[in-house]
């Protein structure tokens, strides 16, 4: 199948605008990524050393009252954008595995940078309450002071860092 | 009236259908903006690409003017649509460490999770990084606590601490959205690069 061209960026901006005023008219929340991610690190500590996940101040406030933390509204969320994510890939001809790098460097060095980067980007969320969904668009989209100020943070600091990384890009 | 889930009994299957649904829409949207390529997410920093710009002004735009139409119209109470609490420090702090994650591994989760869902491998290795990053966060957590916690100002909004109206703040914001796409729409003449873009 021929890959089709993206959707105009306006276009697709106000259908993640309707996808996220859904989630706040049927939920009364935003939308979110790395909590997801969160959740699954919470549950899989848990079911391999569950001791330890109890006996921390951590993990221990997603077990309270008996709760599953697979079973939250943000696990599902995240869940669905995997099919998501694949339903528009099938759609447009985009499905194929690919390591997507500059031809500057090897795919090795990609896939370490992109393994760093994922590390930083998630523990930098978790430190700042949630990350460019959870965070930044959720928390503009309610004129929040912490979503604006994780908004530029994230972009002023990429900019700031582009620099450095520019053969890893162009 | 909304927020659904929490002015009406709903079930708890339907609660978490209506996350699924929604993740698959967020998803849907995320890939078909271009958000499942990491050279076209990375553009931002170099201007030759600034798509995420445009998706993500316009997206926070829709949702802020549309739920303020919906509220106008007692469709909505705002006053259940949850408001990001404000950690000074740790928004400060964590900010930057995700803008040197983003620049690192050219996703952000969201964006991870749409590349990875078409199959790009650089992706399901961001995503590996990060449930190691969601593991030492929690692992580290005793140590940064005071860091997390400091300076907390609750779930303030930009228009209370401003003193303006929402309505005033959603048409300054859209004037700021509107001249930045034009600077992006300038950017991307003049960095532009048709040998990335055409690969990506």
């Amino acid at each position: 199948m021929k890959r089709k061209n993206y959707m105009n960026p306006y276009l697709a901006g106000v259908l993640l605008g309707l996808v996220l005023l859904a989630a706040m008219f049927l939920s009364g929340r935003g939308l979110g990524a790395s909590g997801g991610l969160k959740y699954a690190v919470v549950a899989a500590v848990e079911a391999v050393d569950q001791q330890h996940a109890m006996s921390s101040p951590y993990y221990s406030k997603y077990f309270e009252n008996g709760e599953n933390p697979l079973k939250s509204w943000l696990a599902l969320e995240v869940l669905g954008m995997f099919l998501g994510g694949f339903i528009s890939g099938a759609l447009s001809g985009r499905l194929k595995f690919k390591v997507e790098r500059s031809p500057k460097i090897s795919k090795s060095k990609r896939l370490v940078f992109a393994f760093l980067g994922g590390i930083f980007f998630v523990y930098g969320a978790q430190l700042a309450r949630g990350c460019t969904s959870g965070a930044a668009l959720s928390g503009m989209a309610v004129q929040s002071v912490a979503g604006f100020v994780t908004m530029i943070g994230i972009f002023g600091s990429a900019y700031l860092f582009a620099w450095f990384f520019k053969r890893l890009w162009i | 009236m909304g927020p659904i889930s929490i002015l009406h009994e709903i079930p708890e299957w339907l609660n978490l259908t209506i996350a699924f649904l929604i993740g698959i829409g967020f998803g849907f949207a995320l890939e078909q903006a271009g958000f499942s390529s990491s050279r076209k997410l990375t553009g931002m920093f170099y201007g030759y690409d600034t798509t995420v710009l445009k998706v993500f002004f316009t997206a926070a735009i829709v949702a802020l003017a549309g739920s303020q139409l919906l509220s106008y119209f007692g469709l909505l109470n705002l006053n259940f649509v949850y408001v990001n609490p404000y950690y000074v420090n740790a928004a400060f702090v964590g900010s930057i460490i995700m803008g040197a994650g983003f620049i690192m591994g050219g996703f952000c989760p969201g964006t991870g999770i749409s590349a990875f869902s078409i199959g790009k491998i650089d992706a399901l290795f961001f995503l590996i990084g990060g449930l190691t990053g969601a593991f030492l966060f929690a692992e580290s957590y005793p140590m940064i606590q005071s860091l997390a916690n400091a300076k907390y100002k609750g779930p303030v909004r930009v228009d209370e601490w401003l003193g303006i109206s929402p309505g005033v703040f959603t048409f300054l914001l859209i004037l700021v959205a509107i001249l930045l796409f034009w600077l992006a729409e300038r950017a991307e003449k003049r960095f532009r690069r048709p040998d990335i873009s055409s690969e990506i």
